[in-house]
């Protein structure tokens, strides 16, 4: 069981203070909404804790201390990472080898997204709301105790979104904690919710 | 390790499929060299001494022609954000899309080196000693390029950026390549000019993978 301790974390980006004075615990089964205008920094500040942003003041801190924060989160941002001229299950094959706990094989995992007839099909072909989905048979690869979601749910169709909330459900009830930054509502209920305002926790 | 194979494999074989890059390299060094005895003229005896550097050249300028994609790609579609938090040290995922570039790229100018020898008139002798050389030595082109595709993955358009940033370093290289083939074809000896390329790609083998991780470090943003 992880638990994610955020405190006083500030991140600067290209000389200007996007964030300062955050700081909030992500325990173990929770999910945290984070909400806020555009621009208020939620992606910033889904970045800056997967560690793919370097904070300038603050400390972000997991305890247990094992694994390393790159190894306990997986990260899901506006990019697909997908590479058109690979099929959907080559795409997906590189991600089942990066650390963690093995999760599903790349079959099964598109089976719960409900994409498993385009295994053999190059990613070039799929919608924008496929490739979302493509996403979240990443998550399933290698398991890791913290998910850090950055609007999963756009582009997506009512059922998707119904699967997404299943998965994020799953994870959390067998103690995994989630962020999700939003601005729809989501199908689970979140322990807390931050809105970013101006430079902060408004 | 497993990781560390599959992303060298799936890099090779990126750059092979339609639009990865790997053949314009190739057509490339072929364009280069066929045009070479056109300009100088059927002067058998100098394109004879002048091809192994014409081969060599030919291949410097190729190698670094595809390497501007190499992390841009991966930065773009978001896999670059995925093999950060991999686990594996960022080190280590440079090394391994080297190699898989390496084997796109750089491997088929040396196994085309004795169809491309023949072309400038170059005996037996001097093909293999040139295919030797470039079996050396673009190993070290390779590596040497990827610390300036690191440094331009956030630039649009990087591709002329990273031939020129690269040139300067690669010089050597060059050097010690054609000396070993000039050096065994003459009077100087080969021994130590083939050392020293070799070491030149040793070294880079170590340093190129620890310079380039920091590129990409400091470009986070």
């Amino acid at each position: 069981m992880t638990q994610l301790d955020v405190s006083d974390l500030a991140v600067e980006r290209g000389g200007r203070l996007i964030l300062s004075d955050v700081s909030f615990v992500l325990r173990a089964g929770e999910l945290i909404v984070l909400t806020g205008l555009n621009g208020a920094g939620k992606s910033t500040l889904l970045r800056a804790v997967a560690g793919l942003l370097p904070r300038s003041e603050g400390a972000i801190r997991l305890v247990p201390d094992e694994p390393p924060m790159a190894e306990a989160c997986h990260y899901f941002g506006h990019l697909d990472a997908l590479k058109p001229s690979l099929s959907v299950a080559d795409n997906l094959g590189l991600w089942t080898r990066v650390a963690g706990a093995p999760g599903l094989a790349v079959e099964e995992a598109l089976a719960r997204i409900g994409l498993d007839a385009l295994a053999d099909l190059p990613a070039a072909y799929l919608s924008a709301g496929q490739r979302r989905r493509v996403g979240f048979a990443r998550l399933l690869l290698v398991r890791r105790p913290i998910w850090l979601l950055d609007e999963p749910t756009s582009a997506l169709d009512t059922e998707a979104e119904q699967v997404f909330g299943a998965l994020l459900g799953q994870h959390l009830a067998s103690g995994g904690s989630a962020i999700v930054a939003t601005h729809r509502p989501l199908p689970i209920e979140a322990a807390t919710v931050l809105r970013l305002g101006a430079g902060g926790i408004a | 390790m497993s990781l560390f194979l599959a992303l060298a494999g799936r890099t090779a074989r990126l750059s092979l499929r339609a639009g990865g890059g790997a053949y314009s390299g190739l057509v490339f060094f072929l364009s280069v060299v066929a045009v070479v005895p056109f300009g100088v003229g059927p002067d058998m005896p100098l394109l004879a001494r002048i091809g192994p550097a014409m081969l060599w050249i030919a291949a410097l300028l190729a190698t670094l022609l595809g390497l501007d994609r190499l992390f841009q790609d991966d930065r773009d579609d978001g896999s670059l954000d995925h093999l950060i938090l991999s686990g594996m040290p960022l080190e280590l995922v440079v090394l391994a899309k080297a190699i898989g570039h390496w084997l796109a790229t750089g491997l088929p100018l040396v196994i085309g080196t004795p169809v491309f020898g023949l072309i400038l008139g170059l005996n037996a002798n001097a093909i293999g000693l040139v295919a030797l050389t470039l079996l050396l030595g673009t190993p070290a082109l390779t590596l040497i390029g990827t610390i300036g595709a690191a440094l331009i993955t956030a630039m649009r358009r990087g591709g002329l950026v990273v031939a020129v940033l690269v040139l300067p370093f690669t010089i050597p290289v060059l050097i010690f390549g054609v000396g070993t083939v000039s050096g065994a074809l003459g009077s100087g000896g080969a021994g130590t000019p083939l050392m020293i390329l070799a070491a030149l790609s040793l070294a880079s083998l170590v340093l190129a993978p620890i310079a380039a991780a920091a590129a990409l470090r400091a470009a986070l943003d």
